[in-house]
């Protein structure tokens, strides 16, 4: 029988090695799988490099594993926010690496990586600081960037309901990145609120299919 | 002469917004847009991070921290409202599906060039968010700025001097003292003195060769 459901978040983020990449879910707090993040940081995995579409809040979640100085590297769209003091202290200080990607271009890379495409021309970014570098190919008339895909190690997804084969459905606005994060990592990790019985998700309500998820756990919101 | 307040602009704006319209606002400014767009017309408002049919805020004690704008601020889904995944939402807006954005911005010059997410200062913490996407994307790039900077600068201008959001990308401005429309080849029309300002001062204060 298969089963995907580990008991613990413990048992969820067993494994993960220092420098690996983690794609992380969640627009600012909507989506962020908050008890994954926290169970990393006691795990203790150091020199990560993490993908999310924001840089931290506060001292919780992505913040605090920043703070805990296990993060060497951040692919975001929108470090800068209110509060995110965390990191602002950490980048002016030259100890975290940014790698600033418009927020489209980042879910896209991740599509990429996940659907096996070895990247994509957008016209995203042409003519701004952010092509810096990177290839230009004029297509019907007009300029496109080369941008490459992201793969990654792990991805931490929150969803809200979860059955033994992986199967995810999510809530509302914390989908977000989600679904897209789920196909791009060699493990992906979902924290839900809720564990279903087979067959109790909708087939044609599947959002990510279990095919795209390695572990299941269950986390009290 | 009376300059627009934010809430005229956003008023001003609203009315050139058809029924029918998929509509992205930018966070800050351009979100004030929604307060004014007639009941009568239907109008789909576009959220980034996966929603379409997007409706108010909703009322306190009802927030749903799961149910958010891009600004990360509670709002409500109309019926008939969608969500969906980031890369979907992004292909709305890159792939030309959204017929309006409203941007907030630093500079627009009269070519169409907009500026408005990076001030280039050295320890400037830089966020671009969907921004560039947007400019990129949108079929139609609105603006909605003061037109002075604080010190009296036009931020409509001959050329941006911030860094760039995007090239040729900008349609329209709504502003406090007018609303300009960019024709191409550096030509600027101003299609309202809604303040009533006058021709020689909208040309003394942008210090551009303005069409009218």
């Amino acid at each position: 029988m298969i089963n995907k459901i580990v008991p613990s978040v413990q048992e969820a983020v067993a494994g993960i090695k220092d420098g690996a990449t983690v794609l992380v879910g969640g627009f600012g707090g909507a989506g962020q799988p908050m008890a994954l993040i926290d169970a990393l940081i006691a795990q203790g995995a150091k020199d990560l490099t993490i993908v999310n579409n924001n840089a931290g809040n506060a001292e919780i979640g992505l913040a605090a594993l920043m703070k805990a100085g296990q993060v060497r590297k951040i692919i975001c769209s929108f470090p800068r926010q209110a509060d995110s003091y965390v990191f602002d202290e950490l980048y002016r200080a030259g100890k975290l690496e940014l790698e600033l990607v418009p927020q489209g271009t980042l879910a896209e890379r991740v599509r990429a990586g996940g659907a096996g495409i070895g990247g994509f021309y957008t016209r995203t970014g042409v003519g701004t600081m952010l092509a810096e570098g990177k290839a230009v190919r004029t297509i019907d008339g007009e300029d496109y960037l080369f941008e490459a895909p992201i793969k990654a190690d792990v991805a931490f997804i929150k969803a809200k309901c979860g059955d033994r084969w992986g199967n995810l459905t999510y809530n509302k606005t914390a989908r977000n990145f989600g679904p897209v994060h789920a196909t791009a990592a060699g493990m992906t990790v979902a924290q839900v609120d809720e564990i279903v019985e087979l067959g109790e998700i909708d087939p044609e309500a599947v959002v990510t299919p279990g095919i795209f998820v390695q572990r299941v756990v269950a986390v009290q919101s | 002469m009376e300059r627009l307040t934010r809430d005229q602009i956003a008023q001003r704006l609203a009315q050139d917004i058809e029924e029918g319209a998929y509509v992205n606002l930018g966070i800050g400014l351009p979100t004030k847009v929604a307060n004014y767009l007639p009941k009568e017309k239907e109008v789909f408002l576009h959220s980034e991070n996966g929603v379409l049919g997007m409706g108010p805020a909703p009322e306190k004690g009802q927030e749903d921290w799961d149910l958010i704008n891009a600004g990360k601020q509670p709002v409500t889904l109309l019926p008939g409202g969608s969500f969906f995944h980031h890369a979907d939402s992004f292909a709305m807006m890159r792939g030309g599906h959204l017929d309006i954005c409203v941007l907030g911005a630093f500079q627009v010059s009269r070519h169409g060039d907009l500026a408005n997410w990076h001030t280039g200062e050295p320890d400037a913490i830089p966020a671009v968010g969907g921004a560039m996407d947007l400019a990129a994307g949108a079929r139609a790039v609105y603006v909605m700025m003061e037109l002075l900077t604080r010190d009296g600068k036009s931020k409509l201008v001959d050329q941006c001097t911030y860094p760039l959001t995007g090239l040729k990308c900008v349609s329209r401005i709504y502003t406090d003292y007018a609303v300009f429309q960019i024709e191409g080849d550096g030509v600027v029309r101003v299609v309202d003195d809604c303040s009533g300002a006058g021709q020689q001062e909208l040309i003394r204060l942008t210090d551009l060769d303005l069409v009218f």
